[in-house]
């Protein structure tokens, strides 16, 4: 089979990185950096789930097809996300003008 | 039909590139044709997964964007080194998962074996300790329904004085609710799925332990590794979302 096989190294290497990460996430958690909280944590978190889908899922050693596949599942997730923030942000904004008085 | 296939098996071992190798299905030309192909309908399976999980984050995102303050002190409750704990056990069993697909792909059965005893045995552990936490849920009246009780609001100064707590600090404790909520149902349906994979790989170490996988044939041990695998990224989620929005909260 032509297949890769990837190295016991990488793996390892892959688990130690995430590990490392998980340990900066919670010491983060603990300051208190406002908005910065959720930005940070938030960019760890796709950090640590982009180098699973790439290395543990072999998506960095499959097809084309398949990794187009799979950034579709995450685009379909940012226009679910999206497109209901839209909706409920706006909302009150919208009722705003409306109430009397103000 | 049991004999053609081991007869199959016999020509393709004697010639490689005449016969059909047992494991190939008659629909696919090839092995690489068979293996992309179940790939990318593991891949599709996934997409609705994340949809699946995407409505309850999306859920999670509006109650948080009103209720700031509230999902804070609510996840104050919340163990954080069990969740660290938790996350660690997570990674790990998807480390073990990766390399028993690789034992595969380097033809040592008995390390598929051992690797995939493994995932169960770290995947079993996360689930007793998510065990332990809702058990000490319950305890905590912390389970959304009659019984709930929130008395977290001290926190940001939502009940400066305990002794003296007002309706309208009752109300957002009572808001609470939607948090445990979340919390329960995203937990709950997260550790669903590792059941459902603890499940899905046992079938596999039976069929790993009749020999039905080497380099030229791992398929199933692949669809199952991203499956595993998913539902530790939904963690990675789940874990910051959940565990560590309240911790810098004192």
């Amino acid at each position: 089979m032509p297949e890769h096989v990837a190295s016991i190294k990488m793996y390892v290497g892959v688990f130690l990185t995430l590990m490392v990460f998980t340990r900066i996430t919670v010491w983060v958690a603990y300051q208190d950096l406002g908005a910065w909280n959720d930005i940070v944590m938030l960019t760890i978190a796709v950090t640590k789930a982009v180098l699973v889908i790439l290395f543990f899922m072999h998506v960095k050693y499959s097809t084309r097809l398949t990794a187009l596949t799979a950034i579709s599942g995450f685009f379909f997730l940012a226009i679910l996300i999206c497109m209901t923030l839209n909706d409920y942000l706006s909302r009150f904004q919208l009722l705003g003008p409306l109430v009397p008085g103000k | 039909m049991a004999s053609t296939a081991y007869d199959n098996r016999l020509e393709g071992l004697a010639a490689p590139h005449g016969g059909h190798h047992p494991s190939l299905q008659h629909q696919f030309d090839s092995l690489e044709q068979q293996k992309e192909s179940s790939t990318l309908g593991m891949w599709m399976f996934l997409i609705t997964e994340i949809m699946f999980f995407g409505g309850l984050f999306t859920a999670y995102v509006i109650y948080r964007s009103t209720l700031h303050g509230v999902f804070a002190a609510a996840s104050h409750e919340l163990n954080v080194n069990l969740g660290a704990v938790n996350t660690a056990v997570l990674i790990g069993s998807s480390l073990t998962m990766a390399l028993a697909i690789r034992a595969a792909q380097v033809n040592r059965q008995k390390l598929i074996l051992l690797f995939l005893f493994l995932t169960m045995l770290l995947g079993s552990t996360f689930l007793v300790i998510k065990g332990f936490e809702y058990a000490e849920k319950f305890e905590h009246s912390l389970v959304p329904g009659p019984g709930f009780q929130f008395m977290g609001m001290t926190y940001r100064g939502f009940a400066p004085d305990p002794e003296h707590v007002s309706p309208e600090v009752l109300q957002v404790g009572d808001k609470a609710q939607i948090f445990f909520s979340l919390y329960f149902i995203m937990t709950g349906i997260h550790a669903l799925h590792m059941i459902i994979g603890i499940g899905v790989l046992l079938w596999l170490f039976i069929l790993s332990w009749k020999g039905r996988f080497d380099s030229t044939y791992y398929n199933p041990l692949e669809c199952a590794g991203l499956y595993w695998h998913f539902v530790d990224i939904v963690w990675i989620f789940l874990f910051p979302l959940l565990y560590l929005i309240g911790a810098h909260v004192h």
